[in-house]
């Protein structure tokens, strides 16, 4: 219990939870991919995960678990380091000493937050309906059709370009911050922050892409 | 040269405080800002007004008393310097200066600039020594030899002044910087690695006590430490924490 | 035996300090518990006393005026620490530290002091090793060591430029362990104001808690003194800004006498005053002259121009230079004691050489020794037949690890880049070898009053040696006085707890407030700096490198009448109920303008010329110190009766057993 109360290990958590999530998001923008490369194996993939018991159950809920551990983390430590600070500065100068985007993880993460709720009824509520509540039968070939319909109208292409920016920039700082919270910080370092920069740019980049070319490409029927 | 200040008074640590405005001329580039406040206390005294009270010593940079958050920044706009090394050479005719205390929770204003830094005390009580009694009957000092690179790493860590520009700068306000200073000297010498496991946590255990913020890896305190003490002793004591954890 | 007993124990020299240990009474543990000490001040001395003090069973006070004992002066101290370890072989040993020692401090100090000092040396490598002070070391993991001046062998340990920061904070780390323990309070922002005595006995001290300006009250079985030295008489030194005589001089007035008040070191490396605005001075480590070469002009003409901003250090040529300290000292060259280059700096400046802006400063030039290793790292590193251009990068590399902490504060300060152009230097007032004068126990005349570190006057003599009083703070605050207290302490084992209600403490307090109030009262307009920087201009021109009868008596007069007109006149702003900096300030001014007359006083009846203390009329045609054996072979202890010029003189004969004494030759 100690363990949990102390800022250390909340960090620990934090980089461990955040690191997961990069895992996935991996695995998600490889999926993504494919639903401009090959429309046949997104619907495959898509399949898989979304009717595969062990998925279902087992690994939806862990992310479930690691998106709110992240989050609920986040917000305590946010709070916690507002209140460590008691009386603020007349001046701050915070851009002397350091990146924007690590001082301003909590807005990237709540855009995100924000993001992941439309997100969320985008396709999960969606899917949870379609599964559960309309108990329609399985269909392996809609998911592609389903995923460029939604890149249709503007707005929500934007907004999701602009969350996928501000996914970057949390990346940016979070990713390569990530293993100086687990107490990596050696000779591989600059290697390491070299590597997690670069997924920080490339991976928000696909799923920009993705939007992109969905909207600019509709189905025509 | 002619300089606009805006400086931080306050009476005692129940009174509030505010900016409070002052026009000072006839400051020269080869003043220290120390001195540059000497001087205006001088004006300040002979006019019946109390002087701005801050706190400095050695004014060499090395005892750690100086403090001060200059324009936003603690220490001011140079880099690898205490505010008594920070030269007025660093500023220009009809600048504004906001002087303000090195701000954070565990570091209540006691009176204008002058903070209390007793937290830091307190986390070194809880575990920053080596529990060797003092009586000189240990082994020959060759008796425990170091390697080079460990040692001037400890070094490197054991230069912290204990100033607390690390967690004026840190927008959380943490400790970490300092701690894991302390933590990382000794966590590299064979002498210290006896009570490593018991020290990173005793001191972690403090340091929370004492209200300091987390660390979000901002890097801030290692650009605006005046002695440089470097992120990778943040990771090391990360590591030392995250083991000890595992250990007992 | 008089007075002044400064109980040497018998016997030979190399035995005395074994002996004494032996001989001395000591308190068993359990009764170790119920007495107290108080310990004021926390730099090297003070803090390793209460560390250890606290180690043995002792329960524990220590008073600092800092935010923490960390803080203390000791922290600044920048090149080493000497022990006689013979680590690098080259014929170190006790004997020749002792001998040196002796020497440097031009025999004006005890043998039976030193000799101890040296013998324990060692043990204080050992101690700090085991307590994790991270010193430097060579690619084999053993210790390095470096030379200091007015020796000729390597014996000095180092931690980069800051050797005091690390030995102080593994004092402090000491402390703190005991702190942890409960066997320690530590108060900080806490100024001794007063000594209080009980039925003639040190039994406790007057404070003033700094933030809240309460008056308190403290008892203990006994006081230890460490409260550094009295450098700031000058105003302009290198001390702290803080740094002050009050404990010193309040157990002075109490009836401690004050040893060789006028035996100030004057550092010969320091950066050159720069304007009336200068605060405070900034030494540059003495290990710098291992490297660097001290010069001025040869030509009166060249020192004009450089003056007058015409002509650069770099533009003159080599047969142009003066390497004065190189000519007229060459078996010891740049590495001369700290007396000799001072006083040979001023006579270069005093006679037109100097070279900055106000005429006084002399080169330090590391342009020698930038090419010198950087031949020497080209051949190592395998580079034949390199150029002049990658002789100078390598060379300020190799600078760069040995001194860079100490060049970057230097550009930091000057705006001048010193691997470029040399530094300019010049002396500055360092260190005092006066104090509270002590016994061999370091007790004061005062019985249960101890002092040590450089607030006693006992191991330097008449100058210091580079890298001495780390040594000495420590090996007073760990290894003699936790030992030496207890046989005083022995015959209070029954006396319980010291009651600060007693009447002893309620004048003590009454007169500490009635001196507030006083302070307080004054209608003038004048600041407390305003009469510190007059004080500091009196002791400076008159009491400073160079001394002679007329300017000295002028001093004591002079600095009575400022005296006289401080109290009279001076402002400080603020209560005396709140944090109030004017106020501490103005307390310490108070002292320090006591201590500059009996200073000038000491120096006036000193008619001979040693280490430190210069006498214009006392010198040789080459203008080296002359002093008289035959008259002035004593300490002189003054005892306070009134005003300092009435003090009252007592003579330890200084007695060499060990010790042939010779005119200092470092030629």
């Amino acid at each position: 219990m100690s363990l949990i109360k102390s800022s250390l290990a909340r960090k620990f958590v934090m980089a461990l939870s955040g690191l997961f999530l990069v895992i996935f998001l991996l695995l998600h923008v490889t999926i993504n991919l494919a639903s401009v490369f090959s429309p046949d194996f997104f619907n495959e993939a898509s399949h898989f995960m979304g009717y595969n018991p062990l998925v279902q159950f087992l690994m939806q809920p862990i992310l479930i678990i690691g998106v709110i551990v992240h989050f609920v983390m986040g917000f305590v430590l946010e709070i916690q380091n507002k209140k460590a600070r008691g009386i603020g500065y007349v001046k701050y100068k915070g851009s002397a000493n350091a990146p924007w985007v690590s001082r301003n993880m909590i807005y990237s993460g709540l855009v995100i937050l924000a993001f992941l709720a439309l997100h969320f009824y985008d396709f999960w509520v969606h899917e949870m309906a379609y599964k559960y509540v309309e108990a329609n039968p399985e269909d392996p070939t809609r998911y592609y059709t389903e995923t460029v319909e939604k890149f249709a109208p503007f707005w929500r292409t934007i907004l999701y370009v602009v969350s996928f920016v501000l996914l970057g920039l949390h990346l940016w700082h979070g990713f390569a911050s990530s293993f100086q919270s687990m107490g990596i910080n050696n000779k591989y370092t600059p290697n390491i922050k070299r590597c997690a920069k670069t997924f920080a740019v490339v991976v928000p980049l696909a799923f920009a892409f993705i939007a992109i070319y969905h909207h600019l490409n509709p189905i025509t029927h | 040269m002619k300089l606009y200040l805006k400086i931080w008074r306050q009476k005692d640590a129940s009174s509030p405080g505010k900016i409070v405005d002052y026009t000072l001329d006839g400051v020269e580039g080869d003043m220290s800002f120390l001195e540059m406040l000497d001087i205006l206390n001088e004006e300040l005294v002979s006019k019946g007004e109390e002087p701005v009270e801050f706190d400095h010593d050695c004014r060499e940079g090395i005892c750690g008393t100086c403090s001060l958050q200059i324009n936003g920044e603690p220490h001011g706009p140079d880099r690898l310097v205490t505010t008594c090394q920070l030269h007025m050479r660093k500023f220009n005719d009809g600048d504004t200066i906001v002087i303000e205390p090195f701000r954070a929770k565990a570091f209540p204003v006691i009176k204008d600039l002058i903070v209390d830094r007793s937290a830091f005390e307190r986390i070194q009580q809880a575990g920053g020594y080596i529990s060797v009694n003092t009586s000189g009957n240990t082994v020959d000092a060759n008796c425990i030899p170091i390697n080079k690179h460990a040692a001037d790493e400890a070094m490197d860590a054991a230069t912290c002044i204990g100033c607390g520009a690390c967690v004026a700068a840190c927008k959380n306000a943490s400790a970490m910087l300092f701690t894991s200073a302390k933590v990382s000297q000794f966590a590299l010498l064979p002498q210290g690695r006896v009570e490593a496991v018991e020290r990173v946590q005793n001191m972690v255990r403090q340091m929370d006590l004492e209200g300091f913020g987390n660390c979000t890896n901002t890097g801030a305190c290692e650009v605006e430490c005046p002695k440089g003490i470097s992120l990778t002793n943040i990771a090391r004591m990360n590591r030392e924490y995250l083991s000890a954890s595992i250990k007992g | 035996m008089g007075i002044l007993d400064s109980k040497i124990p018998a016997g030979p020299l190399a035995d005395k300090w074994t002996k004494h240990k032996n001989d001395i009474n000591l308190v068993n543990p359990a009764n170790k518990r119920n007495i107290d000490i108080i310990v004021v001040g926390t730099g090297l001395a003070g803090g390793a006393a209460a560390a250890t003090l606290a180690e043995l069973g002792y329960n524990v006070k220590t008073f600092c005026y800092q935010d923490s004992p960390r803080r203390a002066h000791s922290i600044a101290a920048q090149g080493g620490i000497n022990a006689a370890k013979n680590y690098q072989g080259d014929g170190d040993s006790n004997y020749r530290l002792f001998y040196d020692t002796i020497k440097g401090g031009d025999y004006r100090s005890r043998e039976a002091n030193v000799y101890r000092l040296a013998e324990v040396s060692g043990n204080i490598i050992d101690q700090c090793v085991a307590q994790g002070v991270p010193f430097a070391r060579e690619y084999g993991g053993m210790l390095d060591n470096r030379s200091f001046g007015g020796v000729l062998v390597s014996r000095t340990f180092y931690a980069k430029g800051q050797t005091g920061q690390q030995l102080l904070l593994g004092a402090y780390a000491a402390m703190n362990r005991q702190i942890n323990r409960g066997k320690i309070q530590s108060y900080t922002r806490h100024e001794m104001m007063d000594l209080v005595l009980v039925d003639g006995k040190a039994r406790g001290i007057i404070a003033r808690d700094l933030v809240s300006g309460e008056i308190e009250r403290h008892s203990a079985h006994a006081v230890v003194l460490a409260t550094g030295g009295y450098g700031n008489v000058f105003f302009l030194s290198t001390n702290a800004m803080g740094s002050n005589v009050m404990a010193a001089w309040r157990a002075h007035r109490k009836g401690a006498f004050f040893a060789n008040p006028c035996f100030t070191q004057i550092h010969p490396t320091c950066i050159p005053v720069s304007g009336d605005h200068q605060s405070k001075l900034t030494l540059m480590s003495e290990s710098l002259r291992n490297d660097g070469r001290i010069w001025v002009p040869k030509k009166m003409e060249d020192a004009v121009a450089i003056r007058e901003g015409k002509l650069k250090p770099t533009q003159i040529a080599e047969e142009d230079r003066d390497y004065y300290l190189e000519r007229r000292y060459p078996a010891f060259g740049n590495l001369v004691p700290r007396d000799v280059a001072s006083r040979a700096a001023k006579e270069r400046c005093d006679a037109g050489f100097g070279v900055n802006k106000t005429g006084e400063a002399v080169y330090l030039d590391f342009a020698s020794a930038i090419k010198r290793y950087g031949k020497e790292k080209a051949l190592t590193s395998g580079i034949k037949n390199p150029d002049e251009a990658t002789i100078i990068k390598l060379g300020e590399e190799v600078i760069e690890a040995k001194y860079g902490n100490l060049f970057q504060m230097y550009e930091k300060i000057v705006d001048q880049n010193p691997y470029k152009t040399p530094m300019m230097i010049y002396p500055a007032v360092h260190y005092t070898m006066g104090g509270l004068w002590v016994d061999y126990n370091l007790q004061t005349t005062i019985p249960g009053c101890y002092c040590a570190g450089e607030a006693n006057f006992s191991d330097h003599g008449a100058n210091r040696l580079g890298a001495s009083a780390l040594m000495q703070g420590l090996a007073d605050g760990y290894f003699v006085l936790p030992y030496t207290i207890g046989d005083y302490l022995s015959s209070d084992i029954r006396t319980g707890k010291i009651p600060t209600d007693s009447k002893e403490f309620e004048e003590a307090e009454k007169q500490v407030r009635d001196r507030m109030e006083k302070l307080m009262s004054g209608t003038g307009i004048h600041s407390v700096d305003y009469y510190h920087k007059k004080l500091g201009k009196i002791m400076w021109n008159k009491c400073g490198m160079a001394r002679n009868a007329q300017g000295l008596e002028e001093a004591v007069k002079e600095i009575a009448d400022l005296r006289k007109d401080f109290w009279e006149n001076v402002k400080v702003t603020g209560t005396m109920d709140s944090k109030n900096q004017e106020l501490e300030k103005a307390g310490r001014v108070a002292d320090f303008l006591e201590l500059g007359e009996l200073f000038a006083k000491d120096a006036l009846h000193r008619n001979e010329s040693c280490g430190g203390h210069f006498r214009e009329e006392y010198q040789t045609e080459e203008g080296e110190a002359l002093r008289d054996d035959k008259n002035f072979k004593y300490v002189a202890a003054w005892e306070y009766a009134g005003e300092p010029k009435d003090a009252k003189l007592h003579k330890e004969d200084l007695v060499y057993e060990n010790i042939e004494l010779k005119t200092r030759s470092y030629k």
